[in-house]
């Protein structure tokens, strides 16, 4: 046991020190927050509920996208940074047949019926945007160096995004309400907005199908075979570049549902709102541990809950007025402790500086 | 036969996607917005982005079957890519009547129809859009088929002449602007124009290909004595352009030389932004933090409103801008020395939005405003004489992008630069060599950071007032684009950059909302095919051919 210490105390370096520090001082800085606001009772036990509830269903958006990160990110180690635009498409289009099913009553007679349509449009529109962008701006520079896709991909990113506004105009767009989804149910004697109760549900039902997928499949194995060592498994017959193709399909078929899901939340829809949504998501994949399945859904969730109890929580503590506008910089600020603390992420087994 | 079979197809293939590429930028709204714009007396820039869509994959197909097939066939070919491409474009306004495109896509109204009919109705229109379509395919298959020389010329004639008239309104906005009256139309160039420009662009590679051998036998010849023609050459052509750049505002007038000032800010940017990215090869996406930083001190610091906390002068306070974002970016490095390559491209991102949400911030508005901004920041005063006009401001950046130059220039030579670059190649080894790890990524940042400090400082002096949305996510990306685009690590490419990225779109104004498509299929597109930029650092161009050569 004293080697294992004496072996980790040679191994600390100043530079960690000075690195944990200022971990500590933002953590002890949130600890005062938290103190002050648990002082202060500004909000009752329901309003508490109300944020972790909102914290989950929001966090289920956040985890479906990271998964397109994570998987991505397994297998060919690289940041998509276009899938919060791939996001973005599906959700957008999603709007217009919204509209028009709205515009003929069939939104509000057959809901679950529009709902699913919606979401298989908006399926069908970030795969097929996400397939063109592998095709385009991926395949070619697989073998290039690190920097070189990292840039393409910046470039799809502002591409999807501005294509877009050009196709759907600038202007911001709101999903059309759905009546049976409006107000309250109470679930184990909760209080909650029926909305919220369907992203959640609809999230951890995807999520569980899709760890299925890549658990029991055989297209799952291939998967995970690839990400473990792509010239092994195409020695072992797996067809790489079928496999790459299916982990973007895959990932954006999720994005499209989760845009649907978003825009469920939050009603608006427009050509920029797939960038902080894609980032924070990315966030959480790296919170999770990137490239580990359930990591994605777990980091997810903490950072959905964290962004929504923070302001309250710990900001409010802290006498900063109007704390909401500075969600993002919680979230931001999470992620400079995950790897701060822990750069593997809380799930991830692997070390993240072999792959980086 | 099968071969035969296969050509075919591949040709209805081109042709989809020919349609394909052209309904994009059409339903995109460029063609229409491009309309705008007269290159040569009425045919417009749409009218060049809809040809261009279809005669770059017409050529791409033609040539790459040039050899094999025969020129009859080429023809076919290139008549049936057109045709098909223009067909699909025209399916638009001849199925608008039974489908209301408008609903989804905003640009698809009468307007959008009319111009691709030419006015002439849903028929008549579609099939004369079709035959331009097939003639131009014709077009692009007889140039094909021309020898290699004459068939790069001509296409390098075109490209030039479609610039030279996208940027003819340049040529009357000068103060010699009437010495090219007789060669302009009302917009863009007059016929004559064109085919001068063209005639000149194929004058000028034929001269230079017959030129060449003499030229270089007679560097050869003269090397052994003292001076060389080509030193001599390189001299002249220096003082000439130092002539220039001194001159260029007076010749440009006060917009162009707003233009310029642009890309100078800009230019002091990417020039710390090369230290960082170029020469240490740390990717930072939070950038635009501090230009902020800079931009704010000196707002505070000189305002002379309620926000003003010392009223002092730009001289007194260009140091403090420098100084503060310099310790802003030893305090940004700190928490992401061990961080790499993605990670750090996101969290430095984070930081930079950081930045920005707490300037906007209710909590910090009565310090620095926020979404009200700080207002009132005098200009520069010098000797007794205040800078003021662009013009008078186009030396202070001048002055600045000679000290940025300077600074990042010695500091590539010494042995921090080399400290840097071999960090940028790999971490480890670098270590294992006796390099500072920690010193030399936080000086990396300190000295990229205090370029950023400077340009801020210098364009709150030049805007006389701040706001935080001045300072979003796409300034970074601008930076980091600029320095893509001219050559990862290259000092001119920078400029070259600055000039493509930021001068050119600010001429093409009206095309502002295009202006970000632009960039992000341009990153993709050099990424792919001249992933060094257009004006290399040697080594690194070595490098990158390489590894994507592997």
């Amino acid at each position: 046991m004293s080697e294992k210490i004496k072996y980790f105390l040679e191994r600390i370096s100043w530079v960690d020190i000075m690195v944990w520090l200022f971990g500590l001082a933002i953590l002890v800085i949130a600890v005062i927050g938290v103190i002050g606001s648990i002082h202060n009772a500004y909000y009752t036990k329901e309003q508490w509920m109300d944020f972790v509830v909102f914290g989950i269903s929001q966090g289920g958006v956040y985890a479906l996208i990271a998964l397109g990160y994570t998987l991505v990110y397994g297998i060919l180690f690289m940041i998509n940074f276009a899938h919060g635009d791939i996001f973005m498409a599906g959700a957008f289009t999603g709007y217009f047949l919204a509209a028009k099913l709205n515009q003929y009553g069939i939104y509000n007679s057959h809901p679950i019926i529009s709902l699913l349509l919606i979401m298989l449009l908006a399926m069908v529109t970030s795969v097929v945007v996400a397939l063109i962008t592998e095709r385009v701006a991926y395949r070619p520079l697989r073998k290039a160096p690190r920097l070189v896709p990292l840039i393409t991909a910046i470039g799809a990113s502002f591409t999807i995004e501005y294509t877009f506004r050009g196709l759907y105009g600038s202007g911001v767009e709101a999903y059309p309400d759905m009546k049976i989804f409006v107000g309250k149910t109470s679930v184990l004697g909760l209080r909650i907005l029926k909305v919220h109760l369907l992203v959640i549900i609809l999230s951890i039902l995807l999520m569980a199908a899709l760890y299925a997928y890549v658990q029991y499949t055989k297209a799952g194995k291939a998967m995970r075979a690839v990400a473990e060592d792509k010239d092994v498994a195409s020695l072992m017959g797996v067809d790489v570049d079928r496999v790459i193709v299916n982990t973007f399909i895959l990932g954006a078929a999720l994005a499209g549902i989760a845009g649907v899901l978003y825009a469920l939340i939050f009603k608006q829809v427009h050509f920029f709102m797939g960038f902080i949504p894609g980032i924070k998501a990315f966030t959480a994949a790296v919170v999770g541990g990137i490239g580990n399945v359930p990591g994605a859904m777990l980091g997810g969730f903490i950072l959905g809950i964290f962004e929504a109890l923070g302001p309250g929580l710990i900001l409010e503590g802290l006498g900063i007025p109007a704390s909401y506008q500075l969600k993002d910089v919680i979230a931001f600020t999470l992620l400079v402790l995950v790897l701060i603390f822990r750069p593997t992420g809380l799930m991830g087994e692997r070390l993240s500086e072999e792959k980086v | 036969m099968d071969s035969q079979n296969t050509f075919w197809k591949s040709a209805v293939k081109n042709g989809l996607l020919a349609g394909a590429i052209g309904l994009y930028s059409t339903l995109v709204g460029l063609v229409q917005a491009f309309n705008k714009r007269a290159v040569i007396e009425q045919l417009s820039l749409g009218h060049i982005t809809l040809l261009l869509s279809w005669g770059v994959v017409a050529y791409v197909f033609l040539n790459h079957h040039r050899e094999a097939e025969s020129k009859g066939k080429l023809i076919a070919a290139g008549a049936l890519v057109g045709g098909l491409g223009a067909f699909l474009v025209a399916l638009l306004p001849m199925t608008a009547q039974w489908v209301d495109y408008h609903f989804v896509f905003v640009h698809a109204g009468p307007e959008m129809y009319s111009l691709l009919t030419f006015g002439k109705g849903p028929w008549v229109g579609s099939a004369m859009l079709v035959a331009v379509g097939a003639l131009w395919g014709v077009l692009i298959a007889l140039v094909v088929s021309l020898p290699t020389f004459w068939r790069n010329s001509v296409v390098k004639a075109f490209l030039i002449t479609i610039t030279v008239g996208l940027l003819s309104d340049l040529f009357s906005g000068m103060t010699i602007g009437w010495m090219f009256q007789p060669f302009l139309g009302v917009e863009g160039l007059n016929i004559l124009g064109a085919v001068l420009v063209f005639g000149l662009s194929i004058a000028y590679d034929y001269w230079s290909a017959h030129r060449k051998p003499k030229e270089s036998a007679e560097a050869v010849a003269t090397e052994p004595t003292g001076i060389t023609k080509a030193q001599l050459r390189r001299m002249v052509v220096g003082a000439l352009a130092l002539v220039v750049v001194a001159g260029l505002p007076l010749l440009l007038g006060s917009y162009l030389s707003h233009v310029l000032n642009m890309v100078g800010l800009y230019t002091i940017m990417g020039l710390g932004l090369n230290i960082v990215v170029g020469y240490a090869g740390l990717l930072d996406l939070g950038y635009v933090a501090f230009f902020a930083l800079g931009a704010y001190m000196m707002g505070l610091l000189t305002s002379t409103g309620p926000l003003g906390i010392a009223h002092w002068t730009f001289w007194e306070a260009v140091p403090f801008s420098i100084l503060v974002a310099m310790v802003a970016g030893i305090l940004l490095g700190v928490p992401v020395l061990r961080m790499r390559g993605d990670y750090l491209a996101i969290v430095t991102l984070g930081f930079g939005e950081i930045i920005r949400i707490l300037a906007l911030s209710n909590w910090l508005k009565p310090l620095i405003g926020g979404a009200q901004g700080i207002l009132l920041i005098p200009k520069p005063p010098l000797f007794g004489f205040k800078i003021q006009t662009p013009i008078h401001f186009y030396y202070l950046i001048l002055v600045g992008i000679g000290l940025a130059a300077f600074v990042a220039y010695r500091l590539r030579e010494s042995r921090l630069g080399r400290a840097w670059m071999a960090m940028r190649e790999d971490e480890d080894v670098a270590e294992a060599m006796g390099i500072d790890l920690v010193v030399t990524k936080l000086t990396a940042f300190a000295f990229g950071a205090s370029f950023s400090g400077l340009a801020g400082a210098i364009f709150a002096s030049y805007v006389g007032s701040i706001f935080p949305h001045s300072f979003n996510l796409l300034i970074s990306i601008n930076v980091l684009s600029l320095i893509i685009v001219g050559g990862v690590g290259s000092m001119p490419g920078v400029f070259v950059g600055s000039l493509a990225l930021v001068g050119l779109p600010e001429l093409l104004r009206e095309f502002a909302e295009y202006r970000m498509l632009i960039y992000g299929l341009s990153l993709i597109a050099m990424m792919l095919l001249k992933p060094e930029g257009f004006w290399p650092e040697p080594i690194r161009k070595r490098e990158l051919r390489e590894e994507v050569g592997d």
